[in-house]
């Protein structure tokens, strides 16, 4: 097959390629540029981490002897991740920049884009497996390794993208496997750090990017009574489940600690409360992603963060709405709208909705109900 | 079929002959010893087989480490030089169409040093807007410090009108600087005859080797040094000399100015049948520049294919075993649209369609031929793939 793989410049991505030249695929490396100065002229512009992970994936390619080429999507990127991810948190969400680079850049604009160039499939070093049953159709499992799992923020890809991707690190035993790997094959990207942050929150600072493009925008934090406790500078600033930088003057009467319940952007608004009044009982979700074909009623595990637990539940779907009563009622706690809901069969993935209501165990309601 | 030449050229034989049988030389050329002396005698042979080919004198060659420092050189040297001499002298005036070598450094200027920074407009064509330069001068002339004109543009090959622009400038007591890094064995260059203050040239543009260019400097030209150090090059430029490399890039100078008018009509004629041929296989494929071949390098081809974007061109043709650029400058690599274009007045969407082919000494109708055959699945190719990473919001 023609692969395109995709190096960021980290040592998995240069791993997976070097898997899928092993396996005989024809393989073109492509960095891609997701995000740039709009300096006309480079003085003084230079942004040296991103050319580094250019020039670490120049040099991975030049030892897996692959072509090697940089495509700018950083446009794309702006308007499908960045601006969403800016919008969500206006509107009093909490969204995933990667699930929406996922969705809209990886196995969207890049993999269209590959196709039309004649490739077969988008190699890319997430941990994840694809099993292929007897009939031919494929399946998103869970990778071997499942501190390093991956698979929550690939399952908005749903099943057309996936039969057009490849990712060969699911069965890598641990990280320290890929490292030793990469070690072996002499990429010198093999003891280079993980990257956790935001990619374009280069800072690690989610709070003062959002000041920078959202402005100062002063309002209340109340209780759920509606008693004013304190003030916040932008309720885009805070998330559902958030305890520290809520400044109260005033303790609580309980003297126990108090946690963003919900976020009201209409009223401009921060709800806070106890750690109990998180728990949830139900979650509601849109905009579904099926692999398999999904009705009525039917048992499945629920993960609503990337490096969160799995619970069982039940879901049921109707309308495009699904419905997801946790089986255990606040095994899960402080869910926001616009989180991506991940359901599964055991490793399989059976599809994402994006998180619009969470019904409270103490029967409240956090964000937007249909 | 490598058609980016322009980028750089293969060595001539001569030339790399030159430079392997210099490099185990032994020697400093500026230790006083028998060994520095024969080293300083190779270096001041290339000096004058460089300046006799560029019709300047030996003392004007200034050796660098490439076009690149000579640009930095002649930018930040003249603009020091001619502001210390007369404070209100400030202003720093170069074409909008310049290389970033010579870009770059003015902005860092304007940034840094005080400078007052005029990008000069071009016309569609990309040649310097002579009538926007007279009134710029009128209003100014006695604040300029510097005045820079390409000789050739290195993306759609236009030259300049530089009789006209050195003309006007020496009205105005102000010194001019020419990039002709391009232009050197491809068109007539004469810094003598110019009227020039100053000009960059490179060696591997030029079948040279790597690492060495010089910045000619007419005499009496007052440049403060941008290299601190040992006091080579009359103090100008600091650093030891490479007698091996000089070697080299004074005879690939000499060589290719000597063959310069077979060349241009061979080339250009090769060039020729690229456009016509270019033209054919994809009618409405866009040449940059002027049409008027003689108003261009005789090596250069450039178009816009519309609806394409250059990434996935170079791609396709690179597959293909064509090798050819988006003829702009790059970060990281990543293909931009390029500032020469958008000062043509191309607008962006276009401009990211672009591809530069640019032929060279060992270039032959196979090369051509080669292209043509591959170009019109490429153009097909990429416009089915078509402007995928370009923003919507337009």
């Amino acid at each position: 097959m023609r692969v395109l793989a995709a190096l960021s410049g980290g040592v998995d991505s240069a791993v997976a390629a070097a898997r899928a030249v092993d396996a005989g695929h024809d393989v073109v490396g492509v960095h891609m540029a997701l995000s740039r100065t709009r300096d006309q002229f480079r003085t003084g512009s230079r942004g040296c981490c991103s050319i580094e992970d250019a020039g670490d994936a120049r040099r991975a390619a030049d030892v897996l002897g692959i072509p090697y080429y940089v495509w700018d999507l950083s446009e794309r990127f702006e308007e499908t991740v960045v601006a969403d991810f800016v919008a969500e948190y206006e509107a009093g969400r909490t969204p995933n920049p990667c699930v929406r680079c996922n969705e809209h850049i990886k196995f969207a604009t890049l993999l269209d884009k590959a196709v039309a160039l004649g490739f077969d499939a988008v190699c890319t070093g997430h941990y994840a497996r694809i099993e292929t049953r007897p009939d031919g159709t494929r399946e998103l499992h869970r990778a071997r390794d499942l501190a390093k799992d991956q698979s929550y923020v690939l399952a908005v890809m749903g099943p057309e993208r996936l039969a057009r991707s490849m990712f060969p690190l699911g069965d890598v035993a641990t990280k320290e496997e890929t490292r030793a790997e990469a070690a072996a094959r002499g990429l010198s990207v093999s003891a280079k750090p993980d990257s956790y942050d935001i990619c374009f929150v280069a800072d690690g600072d989610t709070q003062g990017f959002l000041r920078s493009r959202l402005g100062s925008q002063p309002g209340e934090i109340v209780d759920g009574s509606g008693v004013v406790l304190g003030q916040h500078d932008g309720a885009y600033a805070f998330t559902v489940g958030q305890r520290k930088g809520l400044s109260i003057g005033r303790p609580a009467a309980d003297g126990k600690p108090r946690y963003v319940l919900s976020v009201e952007p209409v009223d401009n608004r921060v709800v806070v409360g106890s750690a109990d009044e998180l728990a949830v009982q139900a979650v509601q979700a849109d905009r579904a992603v099926w692999f398999a074909e999904a009705d009525g009623s039917f048992p499945c595990a629920l993960q609503v963060r990337a490096h969160g637990d799995a619970v069982p539940a039940h879901a049921t779907v109707q309308d495009g709405v699904v419905e997801i009563a946790l089986d255990q009622a606040g095994a899960l706690r402080g869910v926001a709208p616009g989180q991506s809901a991940v359901l599964y069969d055991g490793t399989r993935v059976l599809g994402q909705a994006t998180v619009t209501a969470a019904l409270r165990s103490s029967g409240a309601t956090s964000g937007l109900v249909r | 079929m490598y058609l980016d030449h322009a980028a750089t050229t293969p060595m001539l034989p001569e030339a790399a002959r030159v430079l392997a049988e210099q490099l185990v030389r032994t020697g400093n050329p500026s230790s006083l010893h028998a060994s520095g002396r024969a080293a300083r005698r190779v270096v001041e042979e290339a000096r004058e087989r460089l300046a006799a080919a560029l019709g300047a004198r030996p003392s004007e060659v200034v050796w660098t480490s490439g076009g690149t420092e000579a640009d930095n050189l002649a930018i930040k040297g003249m603009f020091w030089a001619r502001r210390n001499e007369d404070k209100q002298r400030r202003r720093l005036l170069v074409s909008a169409v310049e290389h970033h070598a010579v870009l770059d450094p003015a902005f860092w200027m304007a940034e840094h040093a005080g400078a007052e920074l005029v990008l000069l407009p071009v016309d569609g064509d990309g040649v310097v807007e002579v009538d926007a330069l007279r009134e710029e001068l009128e209003r100014s002339g006695d604040q300029v410090a510097l005045l820079s004109v390409m000789w050739a543009n290195n993306e759609v090959g236009t030259l300049q009108p530089l009789d006209d622009v050195v003309a006007l400038a020496r009205r105005y007591g102000v010194p001019v600087h020419a990039d002709a890094v391009q232009a050197v064995g491809q068109v007539p260059v004469d810094f003598g005859a110019s009227g020039l203050d100053a000009m960059t040239v490179s060696a591997h543009k030029v079948g040279g080797p790597g690492g060495a260019g010089a910045l000619l400097a007419r005499r009496g030209l007052d440049l403060t040094p941008v290299l601190h150090g040992g006091g080579q090059e009359r103090g100008v430029r600091s650093g030891t000399l490479d007698a091996a490399l000089l070697a080299s890039f004074g005879l690939a100078v000499e060589e290719s100015v000597g063959g310069r008018e077979d060349f241009a009509v061979r080339v250009g004629a090769l060039r020729d049948t690229l456009v016509t041929g270019v033209q054919d296989v994809v009618p409405d494929a866009v040449l940059r520049g002027p049409r008027d071949t003689s108003r261009r390098l005789p090596a250069n081809a450039h178009f816009t294919f519309p609806g394409c974007e250059g990434d996935s061109l170079l791609y396709l043709l690179d597959s293909a075993g064509i090798e050819a650029s988006t003829g702009s400058a790059c970060q990281a690599g990543v293909p931009r649209p390029s500032h020469v274009l958008l000062a043509m007045g191309v607008d962006e969407v276009a401009a990211r369609g672009a591809l530069r082919f640019s032929l060279g000494h060992p270039s032959t109708a196979a090369d051509v031929d080669a292209l043509l055959a591959a170009l019109p699945g490429v153009v097909d190719r990429a416009r089915a793939a078509g402007l995928a990473t370009v923003g919507t919001v337009r």
